[in-house]
């Protein structure tokens, strides 16, 4: 059984000038102690996926459809106070803004014990005890008199730890980090990304790891979704994913990507931008920027569908009764 | 490949620099410092750097946040004066340029390309006044029949259309709006830009329809490029060379592909294993420890020592000089002892 099982999901944001779909029948499940990078360009709806887990969407946007299910249990449908402790117990969230994150106005020990008295039901002293140990355990120099530090005490890379500890020290299941690192230097990048994946392995804890970084993804996730306007393009094993792109979207989104071992002369280049939610396109949300875009793709939505490979990609391409279509029109 | 009349041209530099440094006192208010007793407080933001860029080359900056390169982006394009230092540009000393009219005709030569692009164009402007608003500073064009038809070439030329001069930056989304800015640069025909971070506010895929259009801009127009990022990626990606900042100070100048297969300092061998690996070549990174220091108070000696492995007593008492090695210049105790393997 998965930990995470999302099903059709659908969030609206009722707008003056009509209802805006942000996230449009997305589908997926996180295995225990998996990682699962969801990439994808601004406005992909990758951040609201993220946040309806959690229940975390800023009114008046709503989860308007679907299932989300927790370990076996539904959780869209759990009354707020329930869901409040599921939220930090059971999923723990880390976001870009480590300042957002922190309260400015108390001790950083004090945010960490007050964490696990409330879901663990610690003692004070006993809590005090742990937050120290996780300090140290995300290596903050000298965890036992920075405890009672301030958020502004410390550097960025620094509360980016201290955030990392915070949404762990609760032994959650699932973490879901949204742009954990997008803020940091990357020579800092890299010790937050090395930390967040040591640390998972060791409590067994699943990850769903929202970012537009491509690196990111390929270094630490076991399975990435690619979203695009709302749904998800293409998902699979990262490797897949990276090196065998199975859609157009996720192959000129690679393309796009600046290579680092070598130099190419122009990049890739996916004509046109990502649609507004105001005017997604009929069809494949895709197809007017798809250089292999067939009639059917302006007509029909594709869902997920399997490919000649691991990874499932939500594009005609892959559908054996239009496969002919396709290829007469690329010839 | 740009034609063999430029390759010759090539070679002579548009824009030398010479210990160019900049510093910002940071001081508490008079009355604070005396009555706590406390000094001054002065950034080194820049602490003397030297380089030139080759007419119709780019040269690039990199390094993470504080290292001082956008600050020398901007005291090259005259918006702070240096502390120490010289900047000369296509022969001209332009260090404390008066702002008489040959100042105007050298700065028109050069323009700037900001990271924001939701920052740098005035809400209130229409795109075809902020894109004519040079050639009206300048006084390149004086006839509103030219400068209309310029800005409709310029729009055209950075793949927009004419009629989106009418419109306002807000209609414009991130990558359409740097390249109203780009069209903005553009318009008193400058040979020189300075582009600091600007596609790191744009989307992978926006980010590379503005790499690619500013690299076919540099062959048509034989521009020449200050590029400053901190994507190395990027930077590989645009740059014939490479300067790698640390705390104010240029640590190594290579050739691009140079840097990439053989860098010698420590610290760009360390920001190269830094950077998440798409390839997936299964290269095992080394963490590295520790973070910037401040630059109100950085170490003494070389600024990296307290975080690179090959730190020696010489190196926490003397700065390092940049110094030759073949066609690359490194400043590091370690690289001139031999104690690192090139």
């Amino acid at each position: 059984m998965p930990l995470l099982d999302v099903r059709n999901l659908r969030v609206e944001f009722p707008t003056r000038r009509g209802t805006l779909v942000a996230v449009d029948d997305v589908s997926f499940a996180i295995e225990p102690g998996e990682v699962l990078g969801v990439v994808g360009e601004s406005g992909a709806g990758k951040s609201i996926t993220g946040a309806a887990i959690i229940r975390l969407i800023e009114p008046p946007g709503r989860i308007a459809g679907g299932e989300i299910w927790l370990d076996g249990r539904r959780i869209d449908t759990l009354p707020p106070e329930r869901m409040r402790n599921i939220r930090g117990r059971e999923i723990g969230a880390i976001f870009q803004d480590p300042l957002t994150t922190l309260n400015p106005l108390y001790t950083i020990g004090r945010q960490l014990a007050e964490t696990m008295r409330v879901h663990l039901g610690l003692g004070a002293k006993e809590a005090r005890a742990r937050a120290i140990r996780w300090l140290e355990e995300v290596g903050i120099p000298g965890a036992a008199e920075r405890i009672d530090a301030y958020p502004h005490q410390f550097s960025g890379g620094m509360r980016q730890r201290v955030v990392i500890a915070l949404a762990l020290c609760a032994e959650p299941k699932l973490v879901i980090a949204d742009e954990p690192t997008t803020a940091l230097d990357v020579s800092i990048q890299a010790q937050v990304i090395a930390l967040l994946k040591r640390l998972c392995r060791d409590h067994g804890t699943a990850v769903m790891l929202i970012t537009h970084d491509m690196g990111v993804i390929a270094e630490t996730a076991d399975r990435v979704a690619v979203m695009y306007a709302g749904r998800i393009a293409e998902i699979g094993p990262v490797r897949e994913v990276v090196k065998r792109p199975r859609h157009p979207y996720t192959e000129g989104l690679m393309g796009s990507i600046p290579p680092l071992s070598r130099r190419v002369r122009r990049l890739a280049q996916i004509e046109g931008a990502m649609p507004r939610l105001t005017d997604i396109p009929s069809g494949c949300a895709f197809h007017p920027r798809c250089p292999r875009a067939f009639d059917r793709c302006r007509r029909d939505r594709p869902d997920l569908m399997a490919t000649d490979g691991p990874n499932r990609a939500a594009c005609w391409l892959h559908d054996p009764s239009s496969r002919d279509l396709a290829c007469g029109h690329a010839a | 490949m740009p034609p063999d009349g430029a390759r010759i041209l090539a070679n002579e530099a548009l824009v030398e620099v010479e210990d160019l440094a900049r510093e910002f006192d940071i001081s508490r208010p008079w009355l604070f410092r005396v009555l706590n007793g406390e000094p001054r407080r002065i950034v080194h933001a820049v602490a003397g750097v030297s380089f030139t860029i080759p007419r119709g080359t780019t040269l690039s900056l990199v390094g993470e946040s504080g290292c001082g390169k956008t600050t020398v982006a901007r005291l090259l394009v005259g918006l702070y004066r240096p502390t120490r230092g010289r900047i000369r540009f296509d022969g001209t000393d332009i260090t404390a340029l008066a702002a008489n009219d040959s100042a105007r005709a050298i700065r028109r030569r050069m323009a700037m390309i900001f990271q924001d692009p939701y920052a740098s164009l005035n809400p209130r402007w229409r795109v075809r006044d902020i894109i004519a608003e040079p050639l009206r500073a300048f006084r390149v064009l004086e006839d509103e029949r030219a400068i209309a038809e310029r800005v409709a070439a310029l729009l055209g030329q950075v793949g927009l259309s004419p009629k989106d001069g009418e419109k306002f930056p807000h209609e414009f989304s991130g990558g359409q709006r740097q390249r109203i800015s780009i069209a903005r640069a553009l318009s008193a025909t400058p040979d020189f830009l300075v582009c600091d971070e600007p596609t790191s506010a744009l989307d992978v895929s926006v980010q590379a329809q503005i790499l690619n259009l500013m690299k076919d801009l540099q062959e048509e127009l034989s521009l020449t490029y200050l590029f400053i990022s901190h994507n190395l990626a990027v930077v590989r990606h645009m740059s014939n060379r490479i300067g790698v900042m640390y705390l104010g100070r240029i640590v190594e100048l290579a050739p691009t592909d140079t840097l990439f297969e053989a860098p010698r300092h420590p610290y760009t061998r360390m920001l190269l294993d830094a950077i998440p690996d798409l390839e997936m070549t299964g290269r095992r990174r080394s963490p590295v420890g520790g973070e910037v220091p401040s630059p109100i108070a950085p170490p003494p000696g070389c600024a990296f020592h307290p975080r690179c492995p090959f730190a020696k007593a010489r190196c926490r008492s003397e700065v390092p000089r940049l110094r030759a090695e073949g066609d690359v210049l490194v400043a590091c105790h370690a690289v001139e002892e031999g104690r690192l393997a090139a």
